[in-house]
């Protein structure tokens, strides 16, 4: 097996008192669907933030392509190759759908500000380029003919769609989607999955967050189970699924 | 000519298009006009027009950092306060009168750009400790900035000419491509000396639109591009941005120091028109006028700060002070007479007038926000914000 992209130790996030992280590892393998799951409050957005920079975290490291990632801001997560969705939707509203992912190339432009100022050639084939690739995008979430709208504008499932071509214009090697399927309906359940075969088909490696246990079963190769901020199980879908922790978590205990 | 045309009728009907023209034809028909409406006496207009363009500058800059970033500047007039002293210091035979010892002379032409980049450091030192802040903080800081920065100046004891400033500033000359040494010569191409001066005040109009024509397309290139769009994204949700890739303190210091650049250019030329420099004349109120002239005019819309700034000039420099005469003239002419005459409790209607300058100045802003929320001249998106806010709320509400 090849290295895993994505590499969490030890990882524990804590507010004053309140351990939202508590000592999580994983090894997130190249090339496959990994799936984080847990009961609300499980600590596991909690966690993205701790991946993608937007929180530090108190302990542990996160290792991203063998580099070490741990406490770097976010757009340094961006920049080496780590893309994100948001739980709740976070869009530029009043910009473009197009504007949208046009803003998603920009770390990985090279025109800066004497381009800009005076519209070099290097900046207007740039702009073009970016142009296209992000309606390339917008074709592949089913959003071209919305190019022009305001994010702002868009349906629900349609924003949830923009946010992933967003994050795909940041050209990642890994994605990282925040219970991407919430509030959809069974057939766009079915469209997000075959979204994410696309994404996966681009050798982009995909890290979910799921509460749909339909969609995470079936997308998953492997799953790892955080309860109370605390990893209790890890596996295939089928060792998870007959986890008694995960049961218990899920369920409760009985008596 | 076909590809003008295809290009006019494309863009005919957008609100910036239209501004940007009606713009363009009153600068070009303003000098002209007035000089012909008063028989040739108008220079002292084209010269207020011309000071009238320094806040137009500003007013195109503060449109950066507010409009376009999102960032509340409070002390904005601090930037135009140094570039206006670094045209001042660097202009002068005043250093001779420093330990320096020698007097510096460098061009006014060299000069705008070096106190250009005087003010971005300065915003980049002020920005990079601050911008950490949101909002309310970052207004407070700004504030903090624009009061010390002054007060230095006032205080710089023989460097900076102490509280009356520094006066006999050079003025500028044209290069010398167009104005050699064969100038004044029995061969020479042009007849005699061009001269900026105040006989000349026309000269300064043309050179400050000139200066507005070309940042304006400037800034319109850069509101255009790959970091206007970080803009934009960085006010509209900062987290999601950097989670684009983008360095939002870094951006954000960017708006912050080009805004002050074009705050330091319009300052030198402040300066060499004036030929005079004084921190009294950068204080609070500069930067809360152009403040209001881009809120006014339109946040985030370049063509609305611009209109923005013309109302607002009009309204501070020409038509308050002249207001009380005209009132006086008005009343007399209406049979009023003696309400123009002081008594013991009456100071007199042109007096009471000008008393009332500023009740009328902020009736007349508050008049202009409740008819425009948006502005005179609001972008798109500014629009759409506030036509929605109302509705997002009850949304909230009822979710």
């Amino acid at each position: 097996m090849s290295d895993p992209i994505l590499r969490v130790s030890g990882l524990t996030k804590r507010f004053g008192g309140l351990v939202a992280v508590d000592n999580v590892s994983f090894d997130v393998p190249t090339g496959e669907v990994f799936s984080l799951i847990g009961p609300n409050g499980a600590g596991k957005t909690t966690l993205f933030n701790c991946i993608t920079g937007v929180y530090k975290p108190t302990l542990g490291s996160v290792t991203f392509l063998n580099k070490d990632l741990t406490g770097a801001p976010p757009h340094r997560a961006a920049k080496a190759g780590i893309g994100r969705t948001f739980q709740n939707i976070r869009l530029f509203e009043y910009m473009s759908a197009l504007d949208n992912v046009r803003l998603g190339h920009h770390s990985r432009m090279k025109s800066y500000l004497w381009d800009s100022l005076f519209k070099t050639p290097r900046e207007r084939r740039e702009e073009r380029e970016i142009s296209a690739a992000s309606m390339e995008l917008l074709k592949l979430v089913g959003l071209d003919r919305h190019s022009e709208n305001y994010a702002r504008n868009l349906a629900y499932g349609q924003q949830r769609r923009l946010e992933i071509a967003r994050a795909l214009a940041t050209d990642p090697k890994l994605l990282l989607l925040d219970e991407p399927a919430a509030g959809f309906t069974p057939q766009e359940k079915v469209e997000l999955m075959d979204l994410v075969g696309t994404i996966l088909k681009r050798g982009i490696t995909v890290f979910l967050i799921e509460h749909d246990m339909k969609v995470v079963m079936q997308a998953s190769q492997r799953i790892a189970v955080l309860d109370h901020g605390e990893k209790i199980a890890e596996g295939t879908p089928a060792e998870v699924r007959g986890n008694q922790r995960v049961i218990e978590a899920y369920l409760g205990k009985s008596a | 000519m076909k590809a003008i045309r295809t290009y006019l009728r494309a863009h005919m009907r957008e609100p910036n298009f239209i501004a940007y023209a009606a713009m363009l034809l009153v600068a070009v028909l303003f000098p002209i006009t007035v000089q012909f409406a008063t028989n040739g006496n108008a220079d002292y207009l084209v010269g207020l027009a011309a000071d009238g363009g320094v806040y137009m500058l500003m007013a195109i800059g503060l449109n950066v950092v507010v409009g376009f970033a999102g960032l509340l500047d409070l002390g904005y007039a601090a930037f135009f306060a140094i570039g206006s002293y670094t045209y001042a210091i660097l202009a002068s035979d005043h250093m001779a009168a420093t330990p320096f010892g020698h007097a510096i002379h460098l061009p006014f032409w060299l000069l705008l750009f070096i106190a250009m980049f005087v003010a971005a450091c300065a915003g980049v030192l002020l920005g990079a400790p601050t911008l950490r802040l949101r909002g309310d903080y970052l207004a407070i800081v700004t504030l903090g900035f624009g009061e010390i920065v002054p007060q230095v100046f006032s205080n710089g004891g023989v460097w900076t000419g102490g509280v009356p400033g520094m006066s006999a500033l050079d003025v500028p000359k044209l290069p010398f491509w167009i104005q050699g040494p064969w100038v004044d010569q029995p061969f020479g191409l042009t007849g005699e000396e061009f001269r900026f001066t105040t006989a000349n005040l026309t000269a300064y109009y043309v050179l400050m639109i000139v200066l507005i024509i070309g940042v304006v397309i400037l800034i319109n290139n850069l509101q255009h591009s790959r970091l206007g769009r970080a803009w934009m994204a960085v006010r509209e949700n900062e987290s999601a941005a950097a989670a684009c890739g983008v360095n939002t303190v870094s951006i954000k210091l960017l708006a912050f120091s080009i805004g002050a650049a074009t705050s330091g250019f319009a300052g030198a030329f402040y300066g060499a028109k004036l030929s005079y420099v004084s921190s009294e004349n950068f204080g609070f109120d500069v930067s809360v006028t152009v403040l209001a002239m881009v809120v006014l005019g339109g946040m985030g819309n370049i063509p609305g700060a611009m209109i923005g700034s013309i109302v607002l000039y009009f309204i501070l420099f020409q038509f308050l002070p002249n207001a009380p005469a005209q009132i006086q003239g008005l009343a007399t002419s209406i049979g009023l007479d003696s309400l123009n005459h002081a008594t013991a409790d009456w100071p007199g209607l042109g007096e009471e007038v000008s008393r009332m300058k500023y009740v009328i100045f902020g009736l007349v802003l508050v008049g202009i926000m409740l008819l425009r929320p948006q502005g005179l001249l609001p972008s798109q998106v500014r629009k759409q914000e506030l036509t929605h806010a109302g509705h997002h709320e009850i949304a909230q509400e009822a979710g």
